[in-house]
């Protein structure tokens, strides 16, 4: 190996190359297998479509992307305050858990067509499917983060005089914020699947939508576009929320730079 | 004379449901200025004499007084400081020692305003008088474990408090680390007169450190000893092996040793038969 080469460049580059060769392989084997691609595509075939028809995907792209970040914009946002309101006294915390863990565990696939009942087919359910999904990752990790605070952390706070919104403040949150960054990159993921599930199952537009249309036409290669696009748009996500997560807790995944102390 | 700062009066704690007796009808009183030492075998209610002064605690019965008060929260300027330095992760070093001013009046009130300034000044000296000066932009988990309960200490004092309370805060470190801090925390207790309850198992510690040492006696606790230290000041750590010292020390020794092995005569009733 070239010792020139920092450690990170290198880890950079074998995953580069891990990713090529699965392309290649895949080539490769629809090549010499010969099978049909009505079966299974090959790699180029499908980045001809995704060439061609981009025009047309894109605004089903847009629609995904924008379902997915309202629902989970929503979804964050109830799930602070539920995990706030559940993680702030033991009591709330011991209560409201069975019921939570209850609730999270109901396959959210089940609630597409109540939806739909409820509001008709189009972006509606699908926004509210993605927001009931990611709800519950982020009320679990709040209310875990709070309940979790060292009790030393707040003495020290208490024998202060400090009312219970400073503890709240100035300890449980910032203790909490690591829970819920971690949580935030479950809960983009989970939401983008509850985006295309409720678009492949009640919807007129959006990548899921689309994908369900061409498999109805046996657009095998424009399936696996839509797959595509569902990929780049999730790993897009999934990084964003990793970088903000990195940028603000850093002092909780300090692993990496304690040579610099 | 004036009314003691703490005054504990026939205080018993029992804790959990089933009323394990921590301490049992305990008497203390503490006046202004005081530097008063609590020893003691483990588990004999010492940190729970320092809980309830620290107003994180209820008596099961008796009366609590603290500066003149029942509750102690906001009756005093308390500072606090335990064996593990508790800092926050996610604050740098100055910011931690800070946290106190952010809550405690009349400092409160003009935080946003001076915490770059005034405040911001006023860790860093306490700081470099501690020996971490530039250490204030480091996160804790870069400093050493001598240095974060350095650190600690100034976050018990930068509000200047009126009582000082301190539960083991140099047990985790080693000796020489140790040493130091007493002299340190002796100078800082001669300038500003805090009155200081020290929690510690280390006889020296209290003989060096202290104006008065309370030896309690196994769980249930209570008071068994009270002497007063009248060795001058400043103590040196050369006056720590001088043949009175010594003694002092040794004496103390034997009384926690008879702690030990003889608590049973001194407990009063068994804990079922009292109303919890």
């Amino acid at each position: 190996m070239n010792p020139a080469m920092s450690p990170r460049l290198r880890q950079q580059l074998l995953s580069l190359s891990a990713l090529v060769g699965f392309f290649v392989l895949w080539e490769m084997a629809c090549i010499a297998s010969g099978v049909s691609d009505l079966i299974l595509p090959r790699p180029s075939q499908i980045a001809h479509v995704l060439y061609d028809k981009m025009p047309l995907m894109w605004p089903h792209a847009v629609q995904t992307l924008n379902t997915t970040l309202i629902g989970f914009g929503l979804g964050v946002l109830i799930g602070i305050l539920l995990g706030l309101l559940i993680g702030s006294s033991r009591t709330a915390y011991d209560v409201a858990y069975p019921l939570l863990v209850g609730f999270s565990s109901i396959p959210k696939v089940a609630v597409v067509p109540i939806f739909v009942v409820w509001f008709g087919s189009g972006t509606v359910p699908a926004i509210l499917t993605s927001m009931v999904i990611s709800i519950f990752p982020v009320v679990v990790n709040v209310a875990t983060g709070l309940a979790n605070t060292e009790p030393e952390l707040e003495d020290v706070l208490k024998v202060l005089g400090a009312r219970k919104r400073d503890i709240l403040w100035n300890v449980a949150l910032p203790r909490a914020l690591p829970y819920l960054f971690a949580s935030l990159k479950i809960a983009i993921t989970l939401a983008f699947v509850g985006t295309v599930l409720a678009e492949t199952v009640a919807s007129n537009k959006g990548i899921g939508n689309l994908m369900m249309i061409a498999s109805g036409n046996f657009d095998v290669p424009m399936v696996f576009a839509g797959l595509v696009i569902l990929a780049v748009l999730g790993v897009i996500l999934y990084a964003i929320s990793s970088w903000v997560e990195q940028r603000m807790t850093g002092w909780a995944q300090r692993k990496n730079d304690l040579a610099m102390g | 004379m004036t009314s003691p700062i703490i005054d504990l009066a026939d205080v018993t704690v029992r804790y959990g449901a089933n009323g394990t007796l921590a301490l049992s009808s305990t008497d203390l009183r503490i006046e202004q200025g005081e530097f008063v030492a609590l020893v003691g075998p483990s588990g004999c209610g010492k940190s729970t004499i320092l809980k309830l002064v620290a107003g994180l605690l209820q008596p099961s019965s008796g009366g609590l007084i603290v500066a003149g008060r029942e509750s102690p929260a906001g009756a005093v300027r308390i500072g606090l400081a335990f064996q593990n330095p508790t800092m926050m992760p996610w604050l740098n070093i100055r910011d931690n020692v800070m946290m106190p001013l952010k809550i405690v009046q009349p400092y409160r009130q003009d935080y946003a305003k001076k915490k770059r300034g005034e405040y911001a000044e006023r860790a860093e000296a306490l700081l470099a008088q501690v020996g971490l000066a530039g250490m204030g932009d480091k996160r804790p988990w870069q400093l050493s474990g001598g240095m974060l309960q350095r650190a600690s200490l100034c976050r018990a004092l930068i509000h200047e408090p009126q009582l000082l309370l301190l539960d083991e805060p140099f047990g985790a470190l080693d000796s020489f680390t140790r040493e130091e801090l007493w002299a340190l925390t002796q100078q800082l207790w001669l300038d500003k007169k805090p009155t200081v309850l020290l929690v510690t198992h280390d006889l020296r510690e209290a003989a060096y450190l202290a104006t008065r040492i309370c030896v309690m006696t196994s769980r249930p606790g209570r008071i068994l000893e009270d002497r007063a230290v009248d060795f001058p000041r400043p103590r040196t750590l050369e006056m720590s092996y001088a043949p009175e010292f010594a003694s002092l020390v040794q004496g103390l020794r034997m009384r926690i040793a008879e702690a030990r092995t003889a608590p049973v005569a001194l407990v009063p009733t068994r804990p079922e038969k009292v109303a919890a």
